[in-house]
C-alpha cells in the first residue's frame, strides 16, 4: 500500500495483520482444506467484521466504521489478507455494498448493509460467465419481466464464497441493458455447484439460475440502467484484487529473500550467487512497479478519477502476469521444499494463479487498454 | 511574494508564457541528424534556455541564489505538463540533471556562484568524463592520471562515451591522483574547460551512423587545483553522487526541468501513441496479436509514473537507501528496450525496408541502437548488482582488488 499512510491507517494495517496472524494461520487453511471444510467459519468472519473488514464502504449510520478514506482503508485490509492468504469474502462483500450504496433503495440498504457490515450476512457477487466472461458485455444471464417482479435465467461461474453466501447480487441482462438483483440463497430455482478447491483460502461455486423469481423490492437500481454501476463494481473488484495480490507477492518475496540469505551451499549463502542476485533484483523492480500501480489505482478509484479504468487494466495485466513470474521463481529459489504440501509457497502460488484470471485475464485487460486508447 | 505560488498557478503562468514564446515541438525529429543540424539544434537550445531563464522559469528546483526558482517537484511537473507539445532545450538535460546537481552537492561557493547561473541561463553545457576504453562498469579501475605539479594537476589519458562533448563547454573528469592507494581511494574529480590545450575530442560513429558519443584524449592538460570538485582523493564520493543523479535523470526524476527523450514516464507515454500510430500505418491495428503487444506498451506506460512515485516516496521517507534509484533506472531501461522490440515487431518488414528518415524505418533503426539504454549510464547488470547488494542487502561480489594498491591490481592492460 501507499508509503504515505495516515496514523490511523497504520493502526488499521497493524490491527489487521495481528488479527490475521492469530486467527488465520496458514496451517489452519491446510487443515480445513484437507477436511473439505469451508475455508472460514461464520464466527471468524464476524470477528473480522468487528474490526471493520466488511464495513469500510458502509455509511456510518448503517453500521459502517465512518472511514474517512473508505476505499484506501479497504485496500489496506485487502493487502493484509493477501499477505497471509487469509480467507473471508472481503472482495465480493465490498462489491455488493458498493452496489447497494450507489443504487440500492433505502429499504434495501437498511435491510442488508448493517447485516453485511456485521458479518452476519455473507454477500457475494454473481457476475462472471463461462467461458471467460468478465465484463459487462459478456453478461448473458437473462432478466425478464414477470408481472411486478423479474425472472432470472442463466449460469454464473467462479462465484466467491458461493458455498456459504446468504445473498447473491446477480448481474443480468434485460432488454434495455444490465440490471442487478438480490437473490437470497434459499430462492427456488437457485442452485450452487461447488467446484474443487484451487485457492485454499477461498471456495468458488457455479451458480445456476433456473427461472428464479425476484420480487420488485429486491431489484437494485433501475433494471436496464445498471451498466455504469456494474463498471464501477468491476473497478472496485480489480482495485481490491490488485491490493490483495501485491500483498501476497510482497510477503512471499520477502520470505524468499530471507531464505536466500540464510541457506548455505558450497560454503556461502545462496544470496551471494550473482545468478540469483540478478533475478531477485529484477523481481524487486517489477514488485515495486506492482505496488506502485496498485496504490495509484486505489487512489484513482477513491477519487473517481477518469483514468482509473485504464489504471485498473494496466494493474491487472502487470500484476496478473508478474505475480506468477515472481512467485513461481520464488519456488525455484526455494528448491524442492517448495514443491511440498507442507511448504507455504503453493498457497501463494494458488492464490496468485486464481487472481490472474478472476475478473479478467491479463490478455483481456491488454485488449481493454487498446479499446480505452481508442483503438 | 512571501507566499509560494501553487504548482497549479505556476503551471498556468508557465503555459501562458510557453504558448507565446516557445516554438511548437518538431514531432518528426529526434533520431539521427547530421552534424550541421545538430549544431543548429545546440545553438537553438542555448537560445531557448536563455529565454526561459530571462522569463524566470529556469532551474525550477535550483536555489534562488544561483539563478534558480527555489520551487518543488510539483512545480517542475506542472512545467513539464505545460511545456508538452513545445520545444524545450533538452540538450541541457545532462547539464541540468547530472552535472549541475553534482556541483550543487560538492562545489565550493565560488564554483557554484561562477557556474550555476551560467548553466541555468544557457551559457554553459557540461558533460561528464567517466568511462574509459578499459574501465566502464568497473569505473574505479580507471587509468587517466592527474599528477600534482605544485598547485596544478597535469592530466594524461583518455575518456570515452561522453555524450555531446564536441559541443559542450565543461567536463567533470574523474582521474587517478594516487595510484598507490586502493582503487577507490586514489581518485579525484576535476572539472575542465573542454577546449583546454591538450584536449582532443573525437566523435564516435555509432551503429545507426550518428555520433552522439565522443572519445577524448588528454596530453599534458594543466588544471589548477581550484578546479577540484570535492577534496583531493575523495573523487569516488563525488562520482557516486553523480551516478545517482544520472540514474535519477534517466528516470525523469532529477533537477532537470525538461523532458528527457527517454524518461520513464514521458518517454513511455509517447511510446503508447507511437505504437498505435505505427500499427495503423502498417494496417495491423485490428490484429489481436498486435493489440496484445500494444496493450503491453500501454501497461509499461501506465506503470512508469506510479513506480517512480513510489520509489521516490520511499527514498524521501528514508525507507530505501539512495542507491535504490537503480530500481527506476533498471525498470526504465528494461521497459524502453521492450518497447523498441515491440515497435519493431509491429513495424515488421515495412519498417526494415525503410531508412532513417522514414516514420516506419525509424523503428527498425531504433532497434539497432536499442541496447544503448541498457548499457549506458550503468549497464543493467550493474544496476542489478546495486539493487541486490545495496537495496536488498545481499553479499557483495568478491573483488580481488579490494584494499590492494591500484598500482598492483591486475587489469586488462597490465596482465
Amino acid at each position: 500500500m501507499d508509503v504515505d499512510l495516515t496514523g490511523e491507517q497504520r493502526i488499521l494495517q497493524q490491527t489487521a495483520r495481528e488479527f490475521l496472524e492469530h486467527e488465520a494461520p496458514l496451517s489452519a487453511l491446510r487443515e480445513r482444506a484437507a477436511k473439505g471444510d469451508s475455508p472460514f467459519t461464520p464466527d471468524y468472519w464476524q470477528r473480522a467484521a468487528a474490526l471493520g473488514f466488511a464495513a469500510m464502504l458502509v455509511p456510518e449510520e448503517l453500521g459502517g466504521v465512518g472511514s474517512e478514506q473508505p476505499v484506501l482503508d479497504l485496500v489496506i485490509v485487502a493487502e493484509e489478507m493477501g499477505r497471509q492468504i487469509a480467507p473471508g469474502p472481503l472482495l465480493p462483500g465490498a462489491v455488493v455494498v458498493d452496489a447497494l450504496v450507489r443504487a440500492g433503495s433505502r429499504e434495501q440498504q437498511k435491510e442488508f448493509l448493517p447485516a453485511i457490515a456485521g458479518g452476519c450476512v455473507v454477500a457475494t457477487w454473481a457476475v462472471g460467465e463461462p467461458p471467460d466472461g468478465w465484463d459487462s458485455a459478456a453478461v448473458t444471464t437473462r432478466a425478464t419481466r414477470d408481472g411486478a417482479g423479474w425472472v432470472l435465467t442463466g449460469r454464473k461461474f467462479a462465484v466467491e464464497a458461493a458455498d456459504t453466501a446468504d445473498l447473491f447480487l446477480v448481474t443480468a441482462r434485460t432488454e434495455a441493458g444490465l440490471g442487478q438483483f438480490l437473490v437470497p440463497r434459499d430462492s427456488p430455482g437457485l442452485s450452487v455447484a461447488e467446484v474443487p478447491q484451487y485457492d485454499l483460502g477461498r471456495k468458488f461455486g457455479n451458480v445456476t439460475l433456473g427461472s428464479v423469481r425476484v420480487p420488485v423490492g429486491k431489484v437494485v437500481g433501475e433494471p436496464g440502467r445498471s451498466d455504469e454501476c456494474v463498471d464501477h463494481q468491476f473497478l472496485l473488484a480489480l482495485t481490491v484484487q490488485a491490493a490483495e495480490t501485491v500483498g501476497l507477492l510482497d510477503q512471499i518475496f520477502s520470505s524468499t529473500l530471507d531464505y536466500l540469505q540464510g541457506r548455505y551451499t558450497f560454503g556461502r549463502p545462496l544470496a551471494s550467487y550473482q545468478a540469483l542476485k540478478h533475478r531477485v533484483a529484477d523481481h524487486k523492480v517489477w514488485l515495486e512497479a506492482a505496488l506502485g500501480v496498485s496504490s495509484a489505482l486505489a487512489r484513482a478509484t477513491a477519487e473517481g478519477d477518469t483514468r482509473a479504468a485504464a489504471l485498473a487494466s494496466a494493474a491487472k495485466a502487470h500484476i496478473g502476469d508478474q505475480s506468477l513470474v515472481i512467485v513461481s521463481d520464488c519456488a525455484q529459489l526455494f528448491g524442492g521444499i517448495a514443491m511440498t504440501w507442507e511448504h507455504d509457497l503453493h498457497l501463494y502460488l494458488r492464490r496468485a494463479t486464481a487472481n490472474k484470471f478472476l475478473y479478467g485475464s491479463p490478455a483481456q485487460h491488454r485488449e481493454r487498454l487498446c479499446v480505452l486508447a481508442g483503438l | 511574494m512571501d507566499q509560494v505560488e501553487s504548482p497549479e498557478a505556476f503551471g498556468r503562468r508557465a503555459r501562458a508564457w510557453i504558448v507565446k514564446n516557445l516554438p511548437p515541438a518538431d514531432m518528426a525529429g529526434g533520431l539521427e541528424v547530421d552534424d550541421d543540424a545538430e549544431m543548429r539544434m545546440i545553438t537553438q537550445a542555448r537560445e531557448l534556455q536563455k529565454l526561459i531563464f530571462d522569463a524566470g522559469f529556469a532551474g525550477i528546483r535550483y536555489p534562488v541564489e544561483f539563478g534558480g526558482q527555489g520551487l518543488t517537484r510539483a512545480h517542475q511537473l506542472a512545467w513539464r505538463e505545460a511545456a508538452a507539445g513545445y520545444q524545450v532545450p533538452s540538450a541541457f538535460n545532462v547539464t541540468h540533471g547530472i552535472l549541475a546537481p553534482t556541483l550543487l552537492d560538492f562545489g565550493t561557493e565560488e564554483q557554484k556562484t561562477r557556474h550555476l547561473p551560467a548553466i541555468l541561463s544557457g551559457h554553459e553545457l557540461w558533460v561528464q568524463f567517466l568511462s574509459e576504453p578499459s574501465a566502464g562498469s568497473d569505473l574505479a579501475g580507471l587509468l587517466t592520471r592527474a599528477e600534482r605539479d605544485g598547485d596544478s594537476f597535469i592530466v594524461n589519458g583518455s575518456k570515452i562515451w561522453s555524450t555531446g562533448a564536441h559541443f559542450s563547454d565543461y567536463a567533470m573528469v574523474l582521474c587517478r591522483t594516487n595510484p598507490d592507494a586502493p582503487k577507490h581511494g586514489g581518485l579525484s574529480m576535476l572539472y575542465m574547460p573542454i577546449r583546454s590545450r591538450g584536449v582532443t575530442v573525437t566523435p564516435i560513429k555509432l551503429v545507426t551512423g550518428g555520433s552522439h558519443f565522443c572519445q577524448e584524449f588528454f596530453d599534458d592538460v594543466v588544471m589548477p587545483e581550484s578546479n577540484l570538485i570535492g577534496a583531493e582523493n575523495d573523487g569516488w564520493r563525488v562520482a557516486s553522487a553523480l551516478l545517482v543523479h544520472e540514474r535519477n535523470m534517466v528516470a525523469g526524476n532529477s533537477l532537470n526541468d525538461h523532458v528527457p527523450a527517454t524518461s520513464g514516464d514521458e518517454g513511455a507515454a509517447a511510446a503508447g501513441k507511437e505504437v498505435i500510430e505505427l500499427a495503423r500505418a502498417v494496417g495491423r491495428s485490428q490484429d489481436p496479436c498486435t493489440r496484445q503487444l500494444i496493450g503491453e506498451v500501454l501497461v509499461l506506460q501506465a506503470l512508469a509514473d506510479p513506480a517512480i512515485a513510489r520509489v521516490n516516496a520511499q527514498l524521501r521517507a528514508g525507507r530505501l537507501p539512495p542507491p535504490a534509484s537503480a530500481l527506476v533506472k533498471l525498470m526504465s531501461s528494461m521497459s524502453q528496450y521492450r518497447i523498441k522490440e515491440i515497435a519493431l515487431e509491429i513495424g515488421g518488414t515495412q519498417a526494415v525496408l525503410n531508412g532513417t528518415g522514414d516514420y516506419l524505418g525509424v523503428h527498425a533503426q531504433r532497434w539497432l541502437a536499442a541496447r544503448i539504454g541498457t548499457i549506458a549510464g550503468g549497464s543493467n547488470e550493474m544496476q542489478r548488482n546495486v539493487i541486490s547488494e545495496r537495496v536488498l542487502g545481499f553479499p557483495r561480489e568478491p573483488s580481488p582488488d579490494r584494499g590492494v594498491p591500484f598500482s598492483q591490481v591486475l587489469s586488462s592492460r597490465r596482465r
